[in-house]
Formats: C-alpha cells, structure tokens, sequence
C-alpha cells in the first residue's frame, strides 16, 4: 500500500498516512489543496447515490432476504452491474492513464490480505442478514426516515470503535 | 417523465449507476470508493481516546462525510418526491416465508414488525437493531470494507483480498439467514 509523495513528506504525514491506511481500502492522499467546498462534489455524487439506493430497493430489508435466500436476481444484478461497470472504467483508466479534473495521476492503493478478511467480513456477513443494511444503507434508511435506523448506525460507530479498541489483541 | 422515476428502478439502472460512483471518485479526487471508513471517521472525529486507530487527520478524509452526507439527503428526496405508492414486490416464496415468520407488512422498505422504536426494547427489537448494528460496524472494519469498497471498489480493481472478504460475508449472510435468522424472526 505504498503511496508515492510528490513532495518529500515530513515523518508526521508518512506516519498519518500509514495509519489512516491501516486496514482501509478507502485512504486518499491527493496532495491537492481545495476549499472546503469542493467536497460538495461528493456530496453531489451522494445525493444521487441516495435516490438510486431508495428507487431500486437496495436499501429494504426485504430485498437482502431475498439476496440471501436466492429467491430474487435483483440484488445480484445491482452488484453484479456494479463491479462490471467499475472494473470496466478502471481499466480503461489504466490502459489510457487518464488523469483526474485536476491533472493529477490516479492511484488505487493496493490491499494488503491479513486475516482480518476472512473473520470480520464474516462477522460483518452475519450482521448485513440481520440487520439488512451494510453501512452505506445505513445512511439511506435514516435519510429515507426510518428514524429507529439511527440506533443501528450508533451500533455501528460503536462495533468500529470496539474494534479499534480491541484491535492489536486481534488475529490479523 | 416523473411518473417513470417513481416506478422501481430496473437493477441494470441501479447497478450502472453504483459502478459509475468508482470512476466519479477517482477521477474527480483520487478517492477510492468506500462507506465504511466513515464509520471509522466518526469515532477519530468523535472520541479518538488514547487508541492509536482512531488518532489520525480525519480531516483529510472528510470527502467521504461529505459523500454519506449526500446519501442521506438523496435517501430523503428519493422517499418524499419519487416514492412509489405501491408496496414492494417480492418474490412470492419469500414472502410467504416470511409470513409463516409473522412478518407480512410489506408496504414500507423496512417491516414494521421488526424495525420501529416500539420494538427496539424487546429481545428481537434488540438483537436486529442493535446488535446487528454492532456485527457491521465491527465486521466491517475488521474486514478492512464492505459492499462497496471490497465488492465493488476491491473487485473492479482486481484486488485478490477483496474477493476473499466478498465471498466471506456473502457465506456470513447466507449462513445467517438459512441457519440461525429463522429462529431470531420467532423471537
């Protein structure tokens, strides 16, 4: 998961880099500076994100019964779509080194297996049947007002900093 | 036009769209898609304490807020403006199971019986609400990602650890729904 400075980095942004990395997926380094506005992009691309969440029913409960009783395609072809898409444009970001609005080279950190993969996404399997959200459902069942969700999530920050706490007395 | 948007959106719709969020974010910021992380930045931002996983500039990952943010708000607009009077389809033999389950409110997105804050004090409100909160936010960190950073994000690049986490919470829910759920649903 090395990531390449294009400054020399102090030993205090190599060492808050590393930890933000620590099992994530999702780190960002764009060496960029923008004002606080910019992130509305996100928040834009979010918003869209939400309604798609609540027009094809990914966020019902009753949907990931279905998923996981194979008794429906529909959430298989959500993510089955999803990856196809994803994996599409990432290679041809790759194969013609597109660049970000901001010129900048992409860069996708490479994850590290640990074992981490295997018991948390497990126990994080056993949750998503019961509670039928993953964490970005989360979010839209709250917004979508389903107001009890927001206990869920609390449990959710909770089960991340329980986590955290335990995290060195873990197999990894 | 309006009318088409409040149907139930076709899964080929929805899934391009879910896809497109990967190159939106790497080309608009270097951002590798992923939710579960603000979970983690929710704690670094909130109450960090003295643990060393938490003790990082969440400030420089606040894009991902921002993005769940949206979610939340596009949630709300989708439920208020383009919300479809009919109850949610679903297959027949799921709801039938269901049924036999006592659980056949299937107007909303959610069942009533099981998610509302009447039934959060009882065992069952409990152990769908609560603990099952804690079993995705534990997992999912301890898994290093969910849906979409490893099923999506980690599989469109190919990334051999994510399959490894997909296929582990995909058995996780299957096992769950097929072997212990039923029971949880007659609680």
């Amino acid at each position: 998961m090395e990531h390449k400075f294009q400054h020399t980095p102090t030993p205090q942004e190599v060492a808050d880099l590393q930890l933000r990395e620590l099992d994530s997926l999702c780190v960002n380094e764009s060496e960029l500076q923008h004002p606080w506005w910019h992130n509305l992009k996100y928040s834009a691309w979010g918003i869209l994100f939400g309604i798609v969440f609540v027009k094809a029913e990914i966020i019902s409960w009753f949907r990931i019964q279905e998923m996981f009783r194979f008794e429906s395609f529909h959430m298989y072809g959500v993510i089955g779509t999803a990856v196809f898409v994803g994996l599409i444009s990432v290679q041809l970001i790759k194969r013609f080194n597109v660049k970000t609005v901001h010129g900048e080279v992409v860069h996708i950190p490479n994850k590290e297996f640990n074992k981490g993969n295997i018991y948390g996404a497990l126990i994080f399997g056993l949750g998503w049947a019961i509670t039928g959200a993953c964490p970005g459902p989360l979010f839209a069942q709250v917004g979508a007002g389903f107001s009890v969700v927001l206990i869920t999530f609390l449990s959710a920050v909770a089960g991340t900093y329980v986590y955290g706490l335990f995290r060195d007395k873990l197999p990894h | 036009m309006l009318e088409t948007l409040k149907q139930p959106w076709p899964w080929y719709v929805a899934g391009a769209l879910i896809g497109l969020t990967v190159p939106y974010l790497l080309l608009v910021g270097n951002k590798t898609f992923g939710i579960s992380s603000s979970l983690r930045h929710v704690c670094a931002a909130c109450m960090p304490g003295d643990i060393k996983f938490f003790k990082y500039d969440w400030k420089k990952e606040i894009w991902n807020l921002f993005f769940v943010g949206g979610i939340a708000v596009g949630a709300f607009i989708g439920a208020q403006f383009l919300s479809d009077p009919d109850p949610i389809v679903l297959a027949e033999s799921t709801q039938e199971y269901l049924a036999t389950k006592g659980i056949t409110d299937t107007a909303q997105l959610l069942p009533s019986e099981i998610f509302s804050w009447d039934r959060l004090f009882s065992l069952r409100g409990f152990i769908f609400i609560v603990l099952g909160g804690f079993m995705v936010g534990f997992g999912t960190r301890y898994g290093g990602g969910c849906t979409s950073g490893h099923a999506i994000m980690g599989l469109s690049s190919l990334q051999w650890p994510s399959l490894v986490a997909t296929v582990m919470f995909m058995i996780g829910g299957i096992v769950m729904t097929w072997t212990i759920l039923p029971f949880l649903l007659t609680l």
